[in-house]
């Protein structure tokens, strides 16, 4: 339905790609939002080791729209965790808008998170006691906005996703997909540089499914970089640019007309 | 996160959780209330002894020569009684020379008291206490005759047979009449009534209006004392505090000469004031405040305890709540406080009530019991500061377990 704007999008190509996680220890340029460089991550299971990422590299630049698939034990909950500054690699870099992440501590990555970071989950995570505005309001409230500013930045982004009639809406008083957008308002409500959404359309129905579907479309076209991991394929072909995951390594990353093609899913 | 809005949030998760929250707050509740309407009771006695019991027997800015002290609050032993004993009696004629060295600015009465049987034509025989009185006596108790007229210096000096009543003699003597004008007997010798007191009230049941005055040097001086040179006590008064202990220092010269007493040797009588008299009560009052605080202490370790527990539940409960709000950036000092500030805000809600049902109890107390109860206003703010203090140190650990909760574990808590 937007096929007209994929060409437009900035699409990295393979060999810039390749340019940018091969110069370990440098700082990527500017345009780069997300760039890891062969990181690993490993979790003992009772004396068992699990490898969940075995040395990936990924590039991905300013306002691209990128979709993160694969089947479940393939490391994408590892490599989401990751990339949104939950959990840190045991080895490799990782650059978030330039800055190194991989290193940090719990507390330097709970800024990086609040500033940099929107999260939109399949269960929505809302506060369940707090209205829709605090809801939005919270991630404000840890970067220390004052309360007059924290309210009408809340408001407008309740606005943008059609919800400024229900702002003092319990999550339980609004449907899956009203959630799920109060969801969306807050991870944008503080500028953040991704908005990374883990399985978004998990809880919702086809049809609302599709409305998020849009919502995550007018973002991606308004110049918002966003990373969507998910295992749906017709989900993913929303995205520009599709990821698949195997045994912690990326099997495949291409343009979604690529991707669709070979599955033959028309969107 | 600013510490309002973390106080809200917990204000809120009392009003969501009311009755959970009030078992929460019953042990810090309990203890404060104790502990207010201990301290009340407390102060409130010290008040009463203060102003109402020894404040009535010892004249403000006064302090009284006497052969032993009048007010013996407390245990005082065999051998100081002993002492007392031996003392020798004060007589009218240590009087004058003590008047003679008081400085300026003093004025003075000397007073003699013994139970006597007093009756009149109205009623049968009744035991009261029978004071002869002279110099400034009236003024220097702020006592004020409502009813007649008081002694004249005539009557004073003639030592004439008159006699003014406190207001239960009235009541017992001459039930339902005007007693000025007629006659009262104690033992055979007919004194006529001039005058009524008004009343001094009562201590802890007791009342102080069961008096007869006289002129000292009127025969009901031969009642008084087991010779009638005798006299109990010469009370000096004034405004100045200097010029009281200057006149205490003065009295204190002239009744050591008069004792013939050496340097070195201790007094053989006594100069009272109120102050002296509170010195034990004072003494007790501090092990009755240490007593009426380590009990409720008990009851504010078991609340803390229970709120720990509670706490502990709410962290649990809201293991998603903390991996949602670290997902959006709380740091863990973040999450510290807002868990810190929530079990502060519960106890304080506690202590707070604790206050109000405590004023409430002393109240209850002042107006069922003859105990009388004040109210301190330290003890209020120590109310809420304790209660504030036990939640942040039940708080502190369930809120440090919940500040190291791994977001992404957190996250995935049903």
């Amino acid at each position: 339905m937007s096929q007209h704007q994929t060409d437009e999008a900035p699409l990295s190509t393979t060999a810039e790609r390749q340019a940018v996680v091969s110069s370990q220890g440098a700082a990527p340029s500017k345009e780069w939002v997300i760039v890891t460089r062969g990181i690993k991550r490993e979790y003992d299971m009772g004396g068992e080791i699990v490898r969940a990422l075995r040395g990936l590299d990924l590039a991905v630049r300013r306002n691209e729209y990128v979709a993160i698939m694969g089947p479940s034990g393939s490391g994408k909950s590892t490599l989401m965790n990751i990339i949104g500054c939950l959990d840190t690699p045991n080895e490799g870099e990782y650059w978030l808008n330039g800055q190194l992440v991989s290193t940090m501590k719990d507390d330097e990555l709970a800024r990086v998170r609040n500033k940099e970071i929107g999260f939109v989950f399949q269960t929505f995570n809302l506060l369940p006691r707090a209205t829709a505005l605090h809801n939005v309001e919270l991630p404000l409230v840890y970067a220390g906005v004052s309360a007059a500013e924290r309210k009408e930045r809340a408001m407008d982004a309740l606005t943008k996703v059609q919800l400024g009639e229900r702002v003092h809406h319990r999550p339980n008083e609004l449907s899956g997909g009203q959630r799920q957008r109060v969801a969306i308002a807050r991870a944008l409500v503080n500028r953040p540089s991704i908005l990374l959404a883990d399985e978004p359309t998990g809880n919702l129905d086809s049809q609302t499914s599709e409305e998020i579907m849009r919502v995550f479309e007018g973002l991606a076209d308004s110049g918002q970089t966003v990373i969507m991991v998910t295992h749906e394929p017709d989900i993913a072909a929303h995205a520009r640019r599709v990821v698949v995951l195997r045994d912690g390594q990326i099997a495949s990353d291409e343009r979604r007309e690529k991707f669709t093609e070979k599955l033959g899913i028309t969107v | 996160m600013p510490l309002f809005e973390a106080v809200r949030l917990a204000l809120n998760t009392i009003r969501v959780q009311k009755l959970k929250s009030f078992f929460t707050l019953l042990g810090v509740c309990i203890g404060v209330m104790f502990l207010i309407s201990v301290v009340s009771i407390v102060e409130g006695m010290g008040t009463y002894m203060e102003r109402d019991l020894v404040g009535k027997i010892i004249a403000i800015n006064s302090f009284e020569l006497r052969r032993r002290p009048n007010i013996n609050i407390g245990d005082v032993d065999a051998s100081v009684w002993e002492e007392y004993r031996r003392r020798r009696r004060l007589y009218i004629s240590d009087l004058l020379p003590v008047v003679e060295a008081l400085p300026e600015g003093t004025r003075w009465a000397q007073e003699s008291e013994a139970g006597v049987t007093a009756v009149s034509r109205y009623s049968r025989p009744r035991s009261v206490n029978a004071i002869g009185i002279d110099g400034d006596w009236f003024t220097i108790k702020k006592l004020s005759v409502v009813d007649g007229r008081q002694f004249t210096d005539q009557e004073m000096t003639q030592g004439e047979n008159v006699v003014i009543l406190g207001p239960d003699v009235v009541e017992r003597l001459f039930p339902g009449l005007d007693p000025v004008g007629r006659e009262l007997r104690v033992g055979t010798t007919p004194y006529r009534v001039i005058g009524v007191t008004e009343s001094r009230g009562s201590a802890f049941g007791v009342s102080f209006d069961n008096f007869i005055l006289a002129p000292w040097r009127s025969p009901i001086r031969k009642l008084l004392n087991p010779e009638p040179a005798m006299i109990d006590a010469v009370i000096v008064q004034s405004e100045n505090p200097l010029i009281l202990t200057e006149a205490q220092e003065r009295v204190r010269a002239v009744m050591r000469t008069r004792h013939k007493l050496r340097p070195g040797a201790k007094d053989d009588f006594t100069m009272e004031t109120s102050a002296s008299a509170l010195e034990f009560w004072n003494k007790i009052k501090g092990y009755l405040v240490i007593a009426g605080v380590a009990l409720p202490a008990i009851g504010l370790v078991v609340g803390s305890i229970v709120i720990m527990n509670i706490m502990l539940v709410a962290v649990a409960e809201r293991t998603r709540e903390i991996g949602i709000r670290k997902a959006l950036g709380a740091k863990r000092r973040d999450i510290l406080a807002q868990f810190l500030v929530e079990s502060a805000t519960l106890s304080t809600v506690g202590a707070m009530l604790g206050i109000a049902l405590g004023i409430g109890l002393s109240q209850a107390i002042a107006a069922l019991t003859p105990l009388p109860a004040t109210i301190a206003p330290w003890s209020i703010i120590v109310g809420v500061l304790v209660g504030a203090g036990v939640g942040i140190v039940a708080g502190v650990y369930p809120a440090s377990r919940a500040s190291l909760l791994d977001p992404i574990t957190a996250l995935r808590q049903e």
